[in-house]
């Protein structure tokens, strides 16, 4: 009897990692037809700029008052430690560092994943299940092409612009707590911040963990979105699975990615 | 000379899965011009059927040849030829509701056409004449009443001056005006358009006064076929039970159930 069930839950655990795998090589071949098919959103790329405002320009608010805070709070927690071994001066290059290799790309990642990838999850899957995706089918227009293709190339391209303005934000919050609120002399919280940020190493890898994260989070919402069960649960379920995957996918890559490039050799 | 046939359906099975067959056997031919019903129970493989002919589905068995061509035989760009020359009226409409009702019906010549502003203008508002909505042109898909955004919806299905129209419940939930237009609007697009129209549907009192021919199914299989007088006359228990609308007959009012005094646990008593 105890073999039996531990057999039914070896059978079960192989069932649940099969579908996953089965599902992930889905969701690769759907990114493959995506790209292939990406033809109408490059070509009539109006398209695109409207998925660019509804996926970046309406999410400005959130990522610019959280680049602010998060700013802020690094200003203040950086100065707190800094100024006991002496080195409150550095408090620029702390913030600028802090945010544009870690916290700008992650954070801003995080919050467009639950801004926008979310929207993006439950538009496609409502799209879905109300039989605007068939209808568009029926009239010889492809779905993934039409519908899609735009979402994607929205999305991957709104991610590192948000990133940098996070990043920006947060700077110009590290500036008005550390400077303005706290004293930090202002040509030492400059200055450094200049000397010690290398464009390559720091802002360029930064760019580069955006630019993955803005793929990974909009493949994941559009796939959650098309591959929805069309129905209200269904849908409910795909954006929470979008949150969900997206934020963890997020922080594994940004670890693998961090792994890559400071430890490649490049001095950091 | 006699014209093929638009629809073409020989022999055709189709499942899901080997073990439950959708459909079994079916034998139908549509012939140019006329409006057909495909009529029976929710569940009995009616819009199945229409997904062979519309190429969605590719039968496990048999052939559909439509508007000349088999559709299983089809590339993704052969069926989307073929789809330019169909219309199609789903059960609610379908309209994409981050647009106008005019980019609506304007969306299938935007996507196919390049035509000219003013020309695609007169066109939309062409087809939006037709169906009587030129003047709610510009409100959204939320501002529009169910039996409205069924018209919209057929306006926009016949934006390519399709050969084949395909209807899948037309009737479902509309008010009895709003029912009537579609009635209507079903026969007189067909014939001033010179298409073909198919409509599957259950309201079959409705549909009996607007179709030409009938095909009516149970199971998955064609249990009955001929003109509406026929089919109303039909001595088939189960068409006789549908078209009257009897509860009781071939079909139970019962779902299949255990015994119910078990059920009740009257049993020990």
């Amino acid at each position: 009897m105890r073999a039996a069930d531990v057999r039914g839950q070896l059978e079960r655990l192989g069932g649940a990692v099969t579908s996953q795998v089965w599902r992930l090589g889905f969701a690769s071949r759907f990114l493959l037809y995506l790209v292939l098919h990406s033809g109408t959103a490059l070509r009539r790329f109006r398209l695109t700029v409207a998925e660019i405002y509804f996926a970046g320009v309406l999410s400005l608010v959130i990522i610019l008052v959280s680049g602010l805070f998060v700013g802020m709070v690094l200003g203040l927690q950086g100065y707190e430690t800094l100024q006991r071994f002496g080195a409150s001066e550095s408090l620029g290059v702390l913030v600028a560092l802090s945010l544009v290799r870690e916290l700008g790309p992650v954070v801003a990642g995080l919050l467009f994943a639950s801004r926008a990838g979310s929207a993006i999850t439950a538009e496609i899957g409502l799209m879905k299940a109300t039989e605007q995706l068939s209808a568009m089918e029926m009239m010889a227009v492809d779905p993934v092409a039409r519908v899609v293709a735009p979402r994607f190339w929205g999305g991957v391209l709104s991610m590192p612009l948000l990133a940098a303005l996070f990043s920006a934000m947060g700077i110009f919050g590290g500036y008005l707590v550390g400077v303005q609120l706290i004293g930090v002399d202002p040509g030492a919280f400059w200055s450094q911040m200049q000397a010690s940020v290398d464009v390559r190493n720091d802002i360029l890898n930064g760019v580069y963990k955006s630019i993955v994260f803005g793929i990974a989070v909009t493949w994941i919402a559009v796939f959650e979105g098309y591959d929805a069960v069309p129905t209200a649960e269904g849908v409910s379920r795909a954006t929470t699975r979008t949150v969900v995957t997206s934020s963890l996918a997020i922080l594994a890559l940004d670890f693998v990615l961090t792994a890559l490039m400071f430890t490649g050799g490049n001095g950091q | 000379m006699q014209q093929s046939p638009i629809v073409e359906i020989q022999n055709v099975s189709f499942g899901y899965d080997a073990a439950h067959p959708v459909l079994r056997d079916i034998d139908l031919s549509i012939e140019r011009g006329a409006v057909v019903g495909i009529m029976g129970q929710s569940g009995c493989g009616k819009t199945t059927l229409l997904r062979v002919i519309m190429g969605a589905a590719a039968p496990t068995r048999g052939a559909a040849r439509v508007l000349g061509a088999v559709t299983s035989a089809l590339d993704r760009d052969g069926l989307y030829a073929m789809r330019r020359k169909m219309g199609m009226l789903f059960q609610f409409g379908a309209l994409f509701t981050d647009m106008s009702v005019y980019e609506n019906v304007a969306f299938p010549l935007r996507e196919h056409a390049a035509l000219p502003a003013e020309l695609l203008n007169d066109l939309v508002m062409m087809k939006l004449q037709a169906v009587g909505l030129r003047g709610a042109a510009h409100l959204m898909p939320a501002e529009l009443s169910g039996g409205m955004a069924r018209r919209v919806a057929l306006a926009r299905s016949i934006a390519l001056d399709p050969e084949l129209i395909l209807y899948d419940e037309p009737f479902t939930g509309l008010d009895p005006i709003s029912f009537g237009v579609i009635v209507r609007l079903i026969r007189e697009l067909n014939d001033l358009l010179g298409a073909t129209s198919i409509i599957v549907t259950h309201d079959v009192q409705e549909a009996l006064g607007v179709v030409d021919y009938v095909y009516f199914m149970a199971a998955g299989r064609v249990i009955a076929k001929g003109t509406p007088d026929e089919i109303r006359d039909s001595r088939e228990p189960f068409v006789n039970q549908f078209v009257n609308g009897k509860s009781e007959g071939p079909v139970p009012f019962h779902y299949p159930a255990p015994d119910y005094a078990a059920d009740l646990e009257l049993a020990a008593l």
